[in-house]
């Protein structure tokens, strides 16, 4: 009866028509958006097609210092003084803008990233104004949440953000900040500036006090410009180890309190027992999602040898029904890799994978001829000792070693100077409590992975970073 | 521990339909099912199923977005994937001939429309449903067993069977003693669906598993191996008297053990959501979960069905509005 079950999804594409992208923006600076004084201004670009979606102002270090001085005004003048109560109600007021702006925010981000609107539409917007719903219910009850009677506001934020989830890394910083009584200056990465530009323009419709929130685009240079101002109280930077060392370096010696949120090497721990079905989900989830551009994502699967065949077969199986190609169809799995510079370093660290005797499996899939694509891939036979066990390689590439007892899986899984996530996958309550107890990281997922919640406290250990974002922990350090 | 089972050379053929056959079972399954305890051994043996995650899973394969060409191929393959039903006390001679009309001729307005699958009855109407379809193609079903509770004996249980394919009834749909499975009598459970498939003769045996009363996926992974190595040619998740009936993760889970038994034996077994299907968005996750989870060869009406009596009109408006654009009231479509 059935000529064919063949069962095409047709295309299904987000409309771009929701967001109205200007051709060249400023920076956002004191309320408004103003030209750079240096006038430099550089291009950002669709990673799913290459195509220029707008123009962006780079802010020279006369530039920082100007947003820096606005927000100085800012906080000295209106937003420490105000109550908590105030303050939580421009918070609110954004998380509900964020909310009713959230598709023309996941559009955006989309566009901009290359990731999956099903991604933005569902995880990164959501989150994100869920962050500011969280913290502006602590504004007005900072007394109450364990750090002294009487806690204070910091001062001026710098704060410098990646690219990997654009909005939702500037909801982090942005939010527990300004609940506190802090203003911020902060700079998105080079590659993904259109929504913080966009939230700039939130920020504006919410009526928030002119200085409180300054959003300067630019790349490295405008970076370190934030954060070696001597005006800025506070840094808080998202990105690589490499960059979070500079700027450790930068700030030894003042008196700027300092977070850090760096990268990842995280094991996924699969037990013989574990819900094999939604292990692979997990490890799919945990490595696929958002391109790998995942500061915790499961780079290194860690499955016990006497399942190891078949955990892989499933695996296997599963990533050929990814879907990897327009990040707009709503129907898309795996979007576009970030940029040009990340798809060589990815290419390159895969092709270290390979040399160093690791075999190397992608599913078959076609891939756009434009803009910047890596198929979802998995390295077997890999050891401790390979890079692609050890460095992070912010991909869609999975690496998978495996262990004999628990006690070798703890070992292997901290055996990384790395500290940022870990998972587990076994039916059995006890070893889930051994393990995570035994794990180095600061956040360890037990039958799931990559769950965020505003709740809850977000950071690493060793080399990826100090101090905790989200939940009651955020707060300590933007108050003193 | 996870089942240790690599799939045998022979799961490359199993493309091609076969037949199920108890007696064909690897070695390994065969033994399996020779006492309570063996069986017991084998099925709590199976990978646990954890609820969040087949839940998330069910609900991240529902946002799936079918439209234009894709839609219009789903809702025909959903329309003939159909078991239109109709199972009442008060179902009459003129009600079952009225049903079997609308199977054969879902849209009287359009020839080009597809039959659905089957009607399932009640035995006692199977002889009036199989006069109504004559040579249409449309297969006849019915319940047995002593439908929906399966509380009787096994000789009436087997006789109700016996009545309904004399009758002409192309497949049963049995239920399981869910009294006996719960109480871990996993043998009785498994007896009884081998002498059920005996009963059947030439026809299809779907075993009804009605998993609201089994209530955890744990349940429902288990009754599916349980039913799969008794040599059911369908698996089924409700009787439709029973709330929740059909759930998508609950299919989700019979897809994946209808998927990795096929891999350990060669044979497919088809798998049937019934009950709480009333729309044709509904439809479509069910057939992106079958496309993705168990994959295309059970794209057809032979491997997947729908037990529903309202989804069917709601499909048909579906797919008139495909082809003409606009919406027709529920008056321009035939109750039954």
């Amino acid at each position: 009866m059935a000529d064919k079950n063949v069962f095409d999804y047709a295309p299904a594409p987000e409309s771009r028509a929701v967001v109205d992208i200007r051709s060249s923006y400023g920076l956002f600076v004191g309320g408004e958006f103003v030209d750079p004084v240096g006038g430099r201004s550089f291009k950002t670009i669709s990673p799913a097609t290459e195509e220029v979606l707008a123009e962006v102002s780079e802010a020279s270090e006369h530039d920082v210092d100007l947003a820096v001085k606005a927000a100085r005004k800012a906080y000295t003048r209106v937003w420490s003084r105000m109550s908590g109560r105030e303050r939580s109600k421009y918070l609110f007021r954004i998380a509900r803008i964020l909310q009713e702006r959230s598709r023309e925010l996941a559009v955006l981000e989309s566009l901009d990233n290359g990731k999956p609107i099903k991604e933005s539409r569902d995880v990164d917007v959501p989150l994100a104004a869920a962050h500011f719903f969280y913290y502006a219910g602590w504004a007005d009850k900072l007394e109450h949440a364990g750090f002294g009677p009487d806690p204070q506001p910091l001062g001026v934020a710098g704060q410098v953000i990646p690219w990997n989830f654009p909005l939702l890394m500037l909801a982090w910083k942005i939010a527990p900040a300004l609940a506190c009584g802090n203003t911020v200056v902060l700079k998105p990465a080079e590659t993904t500036p259109l929504t913080a530009l966009l939230f700039a323009e939130i920020c504006q419709q919410a009526d928030l006090p002119p200085g409180v929130v300054n959003i300067v685009t630019g790349a490295g240079g405008t970076g370190r410009a934030i954060v070696a101002h001597e005006d800025v109280d506070k840094v808080a930077f998202t990105g690589s180890t490499e960059v979070g060392r500079l700027i450790a370096r930068t700030v030894a010696g003042t008196d700027k309190k300092v977070t850090l949120e760096l990268g990842g090497k995280a094991a996924n721990i699969v037990f013989d027992d574990a819900p094999v079905d939604q292990a692979v989900e997990g490890i799919v989830n945990g490595i696929f999602f958002n391109q790998g551009h995942v500061c915790c994502a499961g780079s290194r699967l860690l499955v016990q040898e006497s399942v190891a065949d078949e955990v892989l077969e499933r695996l296997k199986r599963r990533m050929a029904t990814l879907r990897v190609g327009d990040p707009l169809d709503k129907n898309t799995d795996v979007g576009a890799i970030n940029s040009a510079e990340q798809l060589a370093k990815i290419r390159q660290l895969s092709e270290v994978g390979e040399s160093e005797g690791a075999e190397r499996w992608s599913p078959a899939c076609d891939l756009p001829s434009h803009g910047f694509w890596f198929p979802p891939t998995v390295f077997t036979g890999v050891s401790q000792a390979h890079r692609i066990a050890r460095e992070e390689i912010f991909g869609p590439v999975l690496s998978v070693l495996t262990f004999r007892t628990p006690t070798e899986a703890v070992e292997k899984a901290n055996n990384t100077p790395f500290g940022l996530s870990a998972g587990v996958w076994t039916d059995k309550g006890s070893r889930i409590l051994w393990t995570a107890e035994k794990l180095r990281a600061g956040v360890v997922w037990a039958n799931t992975f990559n769950k965020f919640d505003p709740t809850s406290p977000f950071g690493g250990y060793q080399e990826s970073g100090y101090g905790r974002e989200g939940g009651r922990h955020g707060l300590e350090g933007y108050i003193r | 521990m996870l089942k240790p089972v690599t799939p045998p050379p022979s799961s490359t053929a199993a493309t091609a339909p076969s037949p199920a056959e108890p007696a064909d079972l690897p070695v390994h399954l065969a033994e399996a099912t020779g006492s309570d305890a063996a069986l017991r051994r084998f099925l709590h043996g199976l990978p646990g199923v954890d609820q969040v995650g087949a839940e998330a899973r069910a609900a991240s394969l529902g946002t799936r977005s079918i439209k234009t060409t894709a839609k219009e191929f789903a809702l025909d393959l959903a329309i003939r994937m159909v078991d239109l039903t109709t199972l009442e006390g008060q179902d009459t001679p003129g009600k079952v001939r009225a049903l079997c009309a609308k199977a054969v001729r879902p849209d009287p307005a359009d020839p080009g429309c597809p039959s659905v699958a089957a009607v399932c009855v009640y035995p006692d109407m199977v002889g009036t449903a199989r006069q109504a379809l004559g040579a249409s193609g449309v297969h006849v079903a019915s319940v047995a067993t002593a439908f929906p509770s399966g509380r009787a004996a096994l000789d009436v249980k087997l006789a109700d069977t016996r009545d309904a394919v004399e009758a002409g009834a192309d497949e049963i749909d049995m239920v399981i003693d869910r009294g006996a499975f719960l109480a871990g009598r996993y043998q009785q459970v498994y007896d009884e669906i081998v002498a059920v498939r005996e009963a059947c003769g030439d026809a299809h045996l779907k075993v009804i598993f009605e998993t609201g009363e089994l209530q955890t996926y744990d349940n429902v992974r288990r009754v599916s191996w349980l039913a799969m190595l008794a040599g059911a040619h369908f698996i089924k998740t409700s009787t439709g008297k029973v709330q929740p009936a059909a759930t998508l993760p609950v299919t989700l889970v019979m897809l994946e053990a209808v998927r990795d038994f096929r891999e350990a034996t060669g044979r497919m077994v088809g798998v049937k959501p019934a009950g709480g299907i009333r729309t044709a968005k509904d439809a479509i996750k069910y057939l992106v979960t079958v496309n993705e989870v168990a994959g295309p060869d059970w794209l057809d009406p032979d491997w997947f069905r729908f037990g529903a009596s309202t989804l069917l009109n709601d499909l048909l408006m579906q797919r008139t509005k495909m082809a003409t654009g606009r919406y027709s009231g529920p008056d321009y479509f035939t109750l039954d």
